[in-house]
């Protein structure tokens, strides 16, 4: 596809940003592997990696929509997940408790979105690359409106992380003495809710519905694993994020490997190196 | 002890409800500075919820109840809470010292990025106090139930507290774990003049520290010195089942429940 890369690290950057798509892909990828890497930590913590998994299937007819109303495929996804999320918020308790009971419903909500996302993307014909850059990730699709798009999600996202982080982090490990400090637990569940929802929408265009845990999960888990201090572990969380966008969109130029399985196998391998450790 | 005429808890015809059933009516309960209090009684009889009326999380249907002489108020520094039994999961991947030190702070917005080194000195003291030095830089799901239990305990306190609302603090403690805690918080309410509710199930690790005993029980709430609450009339009578207490050699008294057991490890 383009010119094979050499150890000169300022050629193969010039390589790198050669092309408009690539730049782009580079841009908004940058941009999710801040907001994810920073929300991965806090899922990580609050034990919710099962809610982001839920709110990036309910993406999947998002983009499909965002695609075939002329949107941004990525406004589609903001407003599905978006939605998803305060549903699950709203309805009181979150979806890792309660598993039991709500399982087999919320698996059954899970395929009848996937289903849903396939029938939009049928009706826009033709559109098996669509189907596939959603399901596992693209460096070819992202279109200087989602640029914008995300660079406002992931500002405006950070922004809300920053403010809210501290009570969150007690919110998280120890809910009930939170809640007689004062900190606000349910609103800050449920805003921490929609924060995920807006890293699940903007990393879903690189990284694909099904393999989103490698952004949104993985770091945050690989971070924990090496340091147990709140601070360092969201720093490192997010450095660990660029880095695992950062060489899987490289290695996806470079190479015929997909990106999804690039980010994906580096995030992964670098989470069993951190648990062995 | 202090001696201090203002009471720091006070209840006056307070009465509670949870989902519309009344939980007790009509309570007048007055707490004094430094007491070292248990609040007894079955499985929910509203003796949790007696602790959360303090913190201001369940509001009184009637009645007043003041704090350190003002109305109860959530969030306050002086109150210090540990809740029923959290266990940490194994893999909570956070310091001891940083969750002693969401008690100081963890309610303030922002992030938990520069340290500030009164905040950490004071940190430093409350871990001192509660003797977790060894082990509070350690992952807190590491940790022993005692290690933590004490780690929550200096949570509580790192704030100011004057007075620590413990709900079932020796609950699912060994007994040397038991005796140990005890022991801590008897020597907080001493030494620091800290007032402490201390809800129990098992009464006899801390009975030979108690200023005061509080029963919660069918709908009401009554106090007494333990030696008048503390016997087998008045126990079997609040528990409604057989309640035994006995005298050992050395003049201690002991709670035995008969044939079913008082119910030591269940939720309140």
């Amino acid at each position: 596809m383009v010119d094979q890369p050499s150890w000169d690290l300022l050629a193969d950057l010039q390589l790198l940003l050669e092309f408009h798509f690539m730049q782009n892909a580079l841009l908004a990828g940058t941009l999710v592997a801040l907001l994810a890497g920073a929300t991965g930590y806090f899922i990580v913590l609050r034990g919710q990696s099962f809610a982001a998994h839920t709110l990036s299937q309910v993406g999947f007819p998002g983009a499909a929509a965002g695609i075939l109303l002329h949107l941004s495929p990525v406004l589609g996804l903001i407003g599905f997940c978006v939605t998803a999320a305060l549903g699950i918020g709203l309805r009181g308790r979150g979806l890792d408790a309660g598993w039991r009971g709500e399982s087999a419903a919320v698996g059954g909500i899970l395929a009848f979105a996937l289903a849903v996302g396939l029938l939009f993307f049928s009706l826009y014909a033709g559109s098996v690359e669509a189907i596939y850059a959603f399901l596992f990730g693209s460096i070819l699709g992202v279109t200087d409106r989602d640029v914008l798009v995300t660079a406002l999600t992931a500002a405006l996202a950070l922004l809300a992380l920053a403010v809210i982080g501290r009570p969150l982090i007690f919110a998280s490990v120890d809910p009930e003495a939170a809640e007689a400090r004062g900190v606000p637990v349910r609103a800050l569940a449920l805003a921490f809710l929609v924060l995920v929802a807006l890293s699940v929408a903007v990393a879903v265009q690189i990284v694909g519905t099904l393999l989103v845990f490698a952004l949104l999960v993985t770091p945050g888990a690989a971070a924990q694993r090496l340091t147990p201090r709140p601070g360092l572990g969201l720093g490192l969380s997010t450095v660990l994020s660029l880095l695992f966008v950062w060489s899987g969109l490289s290695v996806a130029y470079f190479s015929p490997l997909p990106v999804g399985f690039a980010v994906t196998t580096l995030a992964f391998g670098t989470y069993v190196l951190a648990r062995a450790r | 002890m202090a001696a201090d005429p203002e009471p720091v808890l006070s209840f006056a015809a307070a009465t509670a409800e949870l989902g519309g059933r009344t939980v007790w009516r009509d309570v007048d309960l007055e707490i004094k500075a430094g007491e070292f209090v248990a609040v007894l009684g079955p499985n929910g009889a509203g003796k949790t919820t007696l602790i959360k009326c303090v913190l201001g999380l369940i509001p009184l249907a009637r009645g007043r109840l003041t704090v350190f002489g003002r109305p109860v108020q959530r969030g306050s520094d002086r109150v210090g809470y540990l809740p029923q039994r959290r266990s940490f999961d194994a893999d909570l991947r956070i310091r001891g010292v940083d969750l002693v030190r969401l008690g100081l702070d963890g309610a303030d917005w922002g992030l938990p990025l520069p340290f500030a080194r009164a905040k950490s000195a004071r940190v430093a003291e409350v871990i001192r106090l509660v003797g977790a030095e060894a082990y509070a830089r350690r992952p807190i799901g590491e940790l022993s139930g005692g290690e933590q239990q004490r780690l929550l305990i200096a949570q509580a306190l790192v704030a100011g507290a004057r007075m620590l609302l413990l709900d079932e603090p020796l609950e699912s403690l060994d007994l040397n774990n038991q005796q140990a805690i005890s022991s801590l918080i008897r020597r907080i309410c001493r030494e620091h003049q800290v007032t402490v509710l201390l809800v129990a199930h098992d009464v006899n690790p801390i009975l030979p520290f108690l200023d005061r005993v509080v029963y919660v029980a069918q709908g009401q709430v009554v106090s007494g010195r333990p030696e008048a609450v503390i016997t087998t009339e008045t126990l079997t009578r609040l528990y409604g089942a057989p309640v035994e207490v006995l005298r050992t050699s050395d003049g201690r008294l002991v709670v035995v429940g008969q044939q079913e057991p008082v119910s030591y490890h269940g939720h309140g």
